[in-house]
C-alpha cells in the first residue's frame, strides 16, 4: 500500500509542492488535500486584479477539479482541520478523522486585526481571500459608497487602488510617515503618494486610528486619535499578517512566530513538514511567494527522500497597481559602510536608488522607471563586484560596456540642437551664441536666454556648456550650495519651494534632486523652516529636523542639562512671578539663577526629565516659554518711558509689551531681538537690535538690521509712524518679509545687506497693499504657531517623552 | 546566541530620533532610523561628552548636538576628519518591540 500524505491548506505553497511531487513521482503517495476555503488552489496574489476588475476569478484558478482528478488527489474543500493527533497519526475535521503517514502543514497566515473598539462590526473586512474580495466588490456597487483602508502597505494600497477603480471614494489611513515604509524609502514613498492622490485616493500618513464607529451593527466610520472622523461603508484592515500556527501549536509542535522547520522543511515531528507563510525558518517568516516556491520544491524532495535544502534569499517587491511602476529589493537602509547612488529626474517623476556595500549591490528602490529592476536584482543575487561599472551603474544595462562617462566630454559632444533647458526650450546652440556675444557668466546666460531661469535643475548643465565653451576663461560662480546633499543654493531652494508649491520635505528632496535619501543636519533644519514659513497650513513641523534646543524648547548646557527662561513681557515682572520663579528654583534644585542680557531671568542647569514639570509650575503662575532657544522672536527690551522717566516721550514699556504679545512664538530664519526706547537717549539699546524703536514726541522711529553680536552695526531707518498701530504694522511686515525671503541662519542685518534697504522699504513702507498682505500672512502663521510649547508639553505623554525610555539599573537591582 | 531584553515599544522612539536608556553601564542612546532600524550607543560624544541622543539623525548616523561631530551607528566611529569611537551594543526590533543586548543590565565587573 502507498503511504498516505495529508495536506492541510489548499494555498499557494501547498499547490506548488503538490505539483513538484506528482510530477516527480506520480504514484509515491496516496494524497488527501484539505482546505478551509470552499474552493481549490487559486493564485492569491492575483486577487488584486480581480478586485480592480482587470481579471475574473476563473482566470486565476491554478488547479481545477480535472487536475486533482488526473493526479489522483482526493480533495476535501470547505472541510477545515480542527486537530492533529500525532500519537495516532490522524487529522480531525468536523466530518471525522483521516489517518496519515506524512503530514504537510500549509495553513498560510491570518490577517492581523487591530483590536480597536468596533473591529467586529459588519463591514470591517480583511483582505486575504476570495470572500473578502467579493465583499469589497459588492460594497463598491452601492452608488456613492465610501471606503477607508487602514494600512498603507502593499495589500492596503492594492485594495485602495482596486476600490477606487470600482468608483469608490477611498481614504488610506497609514500609521507611519510614508507609504510602504518596509519596501520604500521616503523619497519613493512620496512619489507613490503623489500618484495615488492624483487618482483621487486620499492618503493620510502618520495617522493613528482610535475607534471604529458603527450604527445598527454596521460600520459607519473611523475616528482618528486627533478627532478626525472619516465616514465609510466598508473598512478594510490591511495592517499585516500573522503566521497561522494555532493548529500546530495545539498539536505540540515547536513554534515561535511561525512553525519551526529545518532546512528540509521538517518540523519538530519528523513525520510532519510545513511550508508557506505559516513557517519560521532560521528566525525568518515570509510574506511573498518567491521563497515559498523554493520551500515547496524542497518539501516535495524531502517527501521523496531526496536531498534538498531551503536557503533564504533576497526578495523583490512590485506593487500590482496598473500604471504604478515601483520596485524594491534587498536592504536599502543607509549606513556608514554603504554607498548610495541616487538618480532623480523630477520632470518625469523618476527616482532610483542603489545601495552598495564593499562594491556589491545589496539594495535597490525604484519609482517611475523600473525597467532595469530585474537586471539590478540579478546583480544583487550574483553578488558581483561593481567597481568596473560603478560610474554608470544607475543608468542600467544599456550604458554598460563603454568607457566611463565624462560629463564634460558628453556636453562637448552634444549637437547644437540638443535641448539644455527644458522649461524654456533653450538648446545648446542658443547658449553658445549668447556666450560668444559676451554672456560669460551663469547670470548673464540666464538674463539673455532664460536658460536655467525657471526650475533651475539644468543649472549644472548650463555651467558645463559655459565651461566647455570658454575653457580656462570661465570662472565658476561662488554661489554655495546648502550642503553636500544638493547643488542648489538656499535662495534656489526657497524659490522652488514657493514656485513649485513643494509642501513636504520629501517633495523638496525629490523635485530639487537631493543626492541623499533623507538629508543631513545642515539642510533639514533649513528646509523645515522654509516649509513651515511658506506653508503654515499645509506643512507639519518636524521636530526631528530641528536642532536640540528647539526640539527640547530649552538651551542645552555643556553638561547636557538645560536652561529655562520664562517670558517677561517687555522686561516687566511682578512679585508673584518672582516668587514662582524662586519656588521653582528651590523645588528643582536649580544651581544658577541669572539675570540675562535680555531683561529676564534664566534658570540654568535643569535636568531634562524635570523640564515638563518646571514648565508646568511656571505655567501655573501665568508664565510662558521665553523662546530663549529659538530661531524666533526672543526679547523686546524696553525702558521705563513716560510712566516714570522725566524724558520719556511715549509709553515705551507698553509698546514693547504690545509688540512682544503680537509676535511671540513666530519662527524666523535666525533669532530676532527688538527694543523700544522712550527717547533718543536710548536706554533700551534699540539701535543695535534686529528691530529697534525710538520714541519721539511726534511718534515712533522704526529702524532695522542692527547687530551687537559677532558684528556690531547700527540699525538703518525703516520708517516713521505717528501711532503705535502704524509702527507695529511696519514691524510685523518687516519681520514677515524677512521670514519669507531670508536664508536660514542669516540675521536680518545680513539679509538686508543682500537685498538692499530700498527693496525692503518698497515692500514694507511704500506699497501699502504689499504691507497689508505681509501682515495678513504673518497673522495666518501666528494662528498656528503662536502656542506655548510649555503648555503643550504638560501632558503625561510629553512627560514620558522627556524621561528615559527605560531604566535598567532598577532591573539589575532586583 | 546573544540574549536580548525588551526595553519598550518602537513607537516610543521618534522616527529619526532617539530615547535614553538608563543602565548600570551609564546612559545609552537608543536610535531609530528613517527605515525603522534601531541602534544602541553610549550616550556620550567622544569629543566633549555631548548627549548624542539629542542630535539630528540622518541615514545611519547622528550629528552631536554640541559641536556637530558625526557618529556612525554601526560601529560607533566618528566620521569625517574627526577621530574617536563610542561603544555600541546589539539592538533589534521584533514585533514592534525594541530589544537590546542583555549585557546592558549587568553591573560592571568590580575588577
Ligand atoms: C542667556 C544669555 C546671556 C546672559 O546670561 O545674559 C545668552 C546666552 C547665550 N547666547 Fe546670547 N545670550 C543672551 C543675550 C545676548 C545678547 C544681548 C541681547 O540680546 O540684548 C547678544 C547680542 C545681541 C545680538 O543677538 O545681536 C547675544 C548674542 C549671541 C550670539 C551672536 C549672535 C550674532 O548674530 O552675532 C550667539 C550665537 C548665535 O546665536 O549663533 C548667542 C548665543 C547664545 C547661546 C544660546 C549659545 C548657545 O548656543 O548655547 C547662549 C545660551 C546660554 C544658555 O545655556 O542658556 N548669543 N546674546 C542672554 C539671553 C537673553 C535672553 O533673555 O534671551
Ligand atoms: C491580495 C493579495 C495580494 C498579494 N500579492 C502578492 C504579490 O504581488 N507578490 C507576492 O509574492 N505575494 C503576494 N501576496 C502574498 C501571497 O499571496 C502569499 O505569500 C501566499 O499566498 C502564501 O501562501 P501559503 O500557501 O503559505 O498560504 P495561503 O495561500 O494563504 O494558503 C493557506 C490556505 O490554508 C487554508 N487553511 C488555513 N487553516 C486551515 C485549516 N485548519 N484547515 C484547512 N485549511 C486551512 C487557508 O484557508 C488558505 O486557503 C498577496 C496576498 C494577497 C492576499
Ligand atoms: S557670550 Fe554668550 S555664547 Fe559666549 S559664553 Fe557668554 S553666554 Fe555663551
Ligand atoms: S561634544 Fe559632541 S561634538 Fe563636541
Amino acid at each position: 500500500m502507498k503511504p498516505k500524505l495529508v495536506v492541510i491548506g489548499a494555498g499557494m505553497a501547498s499547490g506548488r509542492a503538490l505539483e513538484h511531487l506528482v510530477e516527480a513521482a506520480p504514484d509515491a503517495y496516496d494524497i488527501t488535500l484539505f482546505g478551509a476555503e470552499p474552493r481549490g488552489n487559486y493564485n492569491r496574489i492575483m486577487l488584486s486584479p480581480v478586485l480592480s476588475g482587470e481579471k475574473t476569478y476563473e482566470e486565476i484558478v491554478t488547479h481545477d477539479a480535472d487536475w486533482y482528478a488526473a493526479n489522483g488527489i482526493a480533495t476535501r474543500f470547505g472541510d477545515a482541520i480542527t486537530g492533529i493527533d500525532r500519537e495516532r497519526k490522524v487529522v480531525v475535521t468536523a466530518a471525522g478523522e483521516t489517518p496519515y503517514d506524512k503530514l504537510l502543514i500549509a495553513t498560510g497566515s491570518n490577517p492581523f486585526i487591530i483590536p480597536l473598539p468596533g473591529h467586529d462590526l459588519k463591514g470591517v473586512l480583511s483582505y486575504r481571500d476570495l470572500d473578502d474580495t467579493q465583499a469589497m466588490i459588492d460594497a463598491s456597487t452601492i452608488p456613492g459608497a465610501q471606503a477607508v483602508v487602514i494600512g498603507g502597505g502593499l495589500l492596503g494600497l492594492e485594495a485602495a487602488a482596486g476600490l477606487a477603480l470600482r468608483g469608490m471614494d477611498v481614504t488610506v489611513v497609514h500609521l507611519m510617515g510614508h507609504l510602504m515604509e518596509r519596501q520604500l524609502d521616503e523619497a519613493a514613498g512620496y512619489l507613490l503618494r503623489r500618484e495615488l492622490i492624483g487618482r483621487g485616493i486620499k492618503v493620510l500618513c502618520s495617522a493613528n486610528s482610535s475607534e471604529i464607529l458603527g450604527a445598527d451593527g454596521r460600520v459607519t466610520g473611523l475616528r482618528l486619535d486627533d478627532g478626525t472622523e472619516l465616514p465609510c461603508d466598508i473598512l478594510v484592515m490591511a495592517v499585516g499578517i500573522r503566521p497561522n500556527v494555532a493548529l500546530a501549536k495545539e498539536a505540540g509542535l515547536a513554534t515561535g512566530r511561525g512553525i519551526h522547520v529545518d532546512d528540509q522543511m521538517i518540523t519538530s515531528d519528523e513525520s510532519i513538514l510545513a511550508v508557506g507563510e505559516c513557517v519560521e525558518h532560521d528566525g525568518a517568516v515570509f510574506g511573498l511567494v518567491a521563497p515559498l516556491y523554493d520551500q515547496a520544491k524542497v518539501a516535495a524532495a524531502t517527501l521523496l527522500e531526496q536531498k534538498a535544502a531551503f536557503k533564504q534569499r533576497t526578495v523583490s517587491t512590485k506593487l500590482k497597481v496598473t500604471g504604478v511602476d515601483l520596485f524594491s529589493a534587498g536592504d536599502f537602509a543607509e549606513g556608514e559602510d554603504r554607498e548610495d547612488i541616487v538618480f532623480r529626474d523630477p520632470a518625469r517623476g523618476v527616482y532610483k536608488r542603489l545601495v552598495l556595500r564593499d562594491n556589491r549591490l545589496i539594495g535597490a528602490v525604484m519609482y517611475g522607471d523600473t525597467a532595469d529592476g530585474s537586471w539590478f536584482f540579478g546583480l544583487m543575487n550574483d553578488g558581483a563586484d561593481m567597481s568596473e561599472m560603478r560610474e554608470t551603474l544607475i543608468f542600467g544595462p544599456a550604458y554598460q560596456g563603454g568607457a566611463a562617462l565624462d560629463p564634460m566630454v558628453a556636453v562637448a559632444a552634444l549637437p547644437d540642437e540638443a535641448e539644455i533647458c527644458g522649461c524654456n526650450g533653450i538648446c545648446k546652440g542658443k547658449i553658445t551664441t549668447a556666450i560668444a556675444n559676451g554672456a560669460t557668466t551663469l547670470d548673464a546666460v540666464r538674463m539673455t536666454t532664460k536658460a536655467s531661469g525657471s526650475c533651475g535643475t539644468c543649472t549644472g548643465l548650463v555651467e558645463q556648456v559655459l565651461a566647455v565653451t570658454l575653457g580656462e576663461d570661465y570662472a565658476a560662480p561662488a554661489a554655495k550650495p546648502v550642503c553636500d546633499c544638493t547643488d542648489l543654493t538656499h535662495e534656489d531652494v526657497r524659490r522652488l519651494i514657493k514656485a513649485s508649491e513643494l509642501k513636504s520635505m520629501a517633495a523638496v528632496m525629490q523635485e530639487c534632486g537631493w543626492k541623499t535619501s533623507c538629508g543631513c543636519h545642515v539642510c533639514r533644519p533649513a528646509l523645515n523652516f522654509y516649509l513651515l514659513a511658506d506653508w503654515p497650513l499645509e506643512y507639519l513641523d518636524d521636530p526631528q529636523s530641528r536642532f536640540v534646543n528647539e526640539r527640547n524648547h530649552a538651551n542645552i548646557q555643556k553638561d547636557g542639562t538645560f536652561s529655562v527662561v520664562p517670558r517677561m513681557w517687555g522686561g516687566i515682572t511682578t512679585p508673584d512671578e518672582l516668587r514662582a520663579i524662586a519656588d521653582a528654583a528651590d523645588k528643582y534644585a536649580v544651581p544658577t539663577v541669572k539675570v540675562t542680557g535680555g531683561q529676564r531671568i534664566d534658570l540654568l542647569g535643569v535636568k531634562k526629565a524635570d523640564l515638563p514639570a518646571i514648565w508646568s509650575d511656571l505655567n501655573d503662575a501665568g508664565m510662558v516659554s521665553g523662546h530663549a532657544y529659538a530661531k524666533g522672536l526672543r526679547t523686546v527690551k524696553t525702558c521705563v518711558g513716560t510712566d516714570h522717566c522725566r524724558f520719556g516721550t511715549q509709553d515705551s514699556t507698553a509698546f514693547g509689551i504690545a509688540i512682544e504679545r503680537r509676535m511671540w512664538g513666530s519662527w524666523t530664519p535666525h533669532k530676532v531681538k527688538m527694543a523700544v526706547s522712550g527717547c533718543p537717549r536710548n536706554c533700551a539699546e534699540a539701535t543695535c537690535k534686529d528691530v529697534g524703536v525710538i520714541c519721539v514726541d511726534s511718534g515712533f522711529e522704526v529702524s532695522v538690521a542692527g547687530a551687537a553680536g559677532m558684528d556690531v552695526k547700527e540699525t538703518e531707518a525703516l520708517g516713521k509712524a505717528p501711532t503705535e498701530d502704524e509702527a507695529l504694522d511696519l514691524i510685523v511686515a518687516f519681520v514677515q518679509l524677512y521670514r519669507e525671503n531670508a536664508k536660514y541662519l542669516d540675521r536680518p542685518y545680513k539679509w538686508v545687506a543682500k537685498v538692499g534697504m530700498d527693496w525692503v522699504r518698497e515692500r514694507v513702507v511704500e506699497d501699502a497693499a504689499s504691507r497689508t498682505a505681509l501682515i495678513g500672512r504673518f497673522d495666518l502663521s501666528q494662528g498656528i504657531y503662536q502656542t506655548d510649547p510649555w503648555a503643550e508639553r504638560a501632558t503625561p505623554k510629553a512627560q514620558r517623552d522627556f524621561a528615559p525610555l527605560a531604566n535598567l539599573t532598577l532591573e539589575a537591582a532586583e | 546566541m546573544r540574549d536580548f531584553i525588551d526595553i519598550g515599544a518602537l513607537e516610543d522612539i521618534p522616527v529619526r530620533g532617539a530615547r535614553v536608556l538608563k543602565t548600570p553601564l551609564g546612559c545609552i542612546a537608543v536610535f531609530r532610523t528613517a527605515e525603522d532600524e534601531v541602534f544602541a550607543l553610549e550616550d556620550r560624544c567622544p569629543h566633549k561628552g555631548g548627549p548624542l541622543s539629542e542630535g539630528i539623525v540622518h541615514g545611519r548616523a547622528v550629528t552631536c548636538p554640541l559641536h556637530n561631530w558625526v557618529i556612525g551607528f554601526e560601529d560607533g566611529t566618528v566620521q569625517g576628519p574627526d577621530e574617536g569611537a563610542v561603544p555600541t551594543w546589539a539592538a533589534k526590533v521584533e514585533g514592534g518591540r525594541v530589544l537590546v543586548d542583555v549585557a546592558l543590565t549587568a553591573k560592571r565587573n568590580a575588577a
